[in-house]
């Protein structure tokens, strides 16, 4: 059966923009905060059919974005190191840090690897044992569970030639700072899917009574999009401020426990900096001293190096939500997927990137 | 990167409380058959069950009927509305 077929038909979708028109009875302005929504709202080409009055801001949540310049030096650095494999999801490859990016420290001679999943990294560390294989940790609460289970997998299998650089980062302390800025103005949350499969719905509940904003978890299809913009449309015109789950296939009010304690069971919450929105305490993660075997900061005494972001890049105003790329001068001229200067060009999940594809002007 | 597509699962092997065994899954996606793991599943699932992935874990398990539950919501809502065309 495929259910989910449903999900992307066409009538109940031509329904819910009727229903999305109607709602919207005042201006609001509503952060997408997850960069896997913010393609597939373009995707769907939900933009084009947004009724006015309803800007739609794109977020922090595009995890190889917010990763600091000074990170994407450390990562090269240790990838260029003698005797070490650098294994990486594929986006990260060719962002740029301060001097060029993974993909040249490749072709000047690092082992760098691409893999699916910190799984892979595993089974590259046991092919070759004469390296150390470091997994380069970058993603959200989606992630983190899955480089856990990785490392107790490390542990159990008695390898030992592989190692974390955890840079992982966490939504809520994100959010927190954006919601604090009195420049974004924003009136709701299209809060993450997958995030929230982790750490459950209900972890929007204090943000929703401190700042007075309007949280709805979502799917990442037509119906789901176009359901939860409706919700939070709902809320906003009546003035309230809940946590609604439209998203409950995957989502329940408390999240994946197991993963959880998994997670805590490996990482400690630090303090780290993110690109365009700074030093957020609490927002990084680190792995145990008890598991420090697997901590390649550690293990190959990293320093993080002071970096600059790419001259010109406005990445850091657009993962705040307070410019769009075309903002940006370089951008569809100097800065292109094909030649991309800033990481928001890179990801398939990045805000740049997402306009250039779909080549909206919104 | 957020795959959203739920994958019915056609294998379970390992168990949810022993971590030294291999905790594996096979899944259908669309007809291709995949291996996925299941060591931060939040429900150990069964055969017919549908699960969600990322990096090759599967993080949540749902029963068909659920699935099928949230599903008719969404019907019976847009069954409330009038038809207009998209643009
Ligand atoms: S268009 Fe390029 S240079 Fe401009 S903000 Fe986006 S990534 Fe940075």
């Amino acid at each position: 059966m495929k259910y989910y077929d449903e999900y992307r038909d066409g009538a109940s979708a031509r329904a819910l923009v009727a229903e999305l028109r109607k709602v919207v009875t005042r201006p609001m302005r509503i952060m997408e905060v997850c960069g896997s929504h913010t393609m597939a709202i373009f995707r769907n080409g939900i933009r084009s059919i947004l009724p006015d009055g309803l800007e739609l801001i794109s977020g922090p949540g595009c995890p190889v974005c917010v990763t600091s310049a000074s990170h994407m030096d450390a990562f090269i650095a240790m990838a260029d190191r003698p005797g070490v494999r650098v294994a990486i999801f594929g986006d990260l490859f060719r962002v740029p840090g301060s001097r060029g990016s993974l993909a040249n420290a490749s072709s000047r001679g690092a082992k760098v690897d691409i893999v699916y999943s910190p799984i892979d990294a595993l089974d590259l560390a046991a092919r070759h044992p004469q390296d150390l294989v470091v997994f380069l940790g970058v993603g959200f609460e989606t992630t983190t569970p899955t480089i856990a289970a990785t490392i107790l997998a490390a542990r159990n299998r008695n390898i030992s030639n592989f190692a974390v650089f955890a840079t992982q980062k966490t939504v809520p302390p994100a959010l927190t700072v954006l919601l604090e800025d009195p420049e974004l103005q924003l009136n709701g949350l299209l809060c993450p899917g997958h995030v929230s499969a982790i750490i459950g719905a209900g972890a929007y509940i204090p943000f929703a009574e401190k700042y007075h904003i309007a949280c709805v978890v979502a799917g990442f299809e037509t119906t789901d999009l176009l359901t939860s913009l409706i919700m939070l449309a709902q809320q906003i015109g009546a003035g309230e401020a809940r946590v609604e789950n439209a998203y409950a296939r995957a989502v329940s009010w408390e999240g994946n426990t197991r993963a959880q304690q998994m997670v805590a069971e490996i990482f400690e919450p630090c303090d780290t900096q993110w690109r365009g929105l700074g030093l957020i305490p609490g927002s990084g993660l680190k792995i145990r001293e008890k598991y420090r075997d697997f901590d390649a900061e550690v293990r190959l005494h990293v320093t993080l190096p002071p970096a600059d972001e790419p001259k010109g890049c406005r990445c850091g105003d657009i993962l705040k939500g307070i410019s769009n790329p075309r903002q940006c001068p370089l951008f569809g001229n100097r800065c292109t997927p094909a030649s991309p200067v800033g990481p928001c060009m890179v990801s398939s999940e990045g805000t740049c990137a997402a306009f250039h594809k779909y080549g909206l002007e919104v | 990167m957020c795959l959203a597509i739920p994958m019915r699962v056609t294998e379970v092997h390992g168990s949810p409380e022993d971590f030294t065994t291999s905790q594996i899954a096979i899944v259908d996606a669309d007809g291709i058959s995949r291996e996925v793991r299941l060591d931060v599943v939040d429900h150990w699932p069964s055969v017919g069950d549908y699960v969600i992935v990322h990096a090759g874990f599967a993080i949540h398990s749902l029963i068909e009927a659920e699935a099928l539950k949230n599903l008719s919501l969404l019907k019976e809502l847009a069954a409330q509305m009038p038809e207009e065309l998209l643009s």
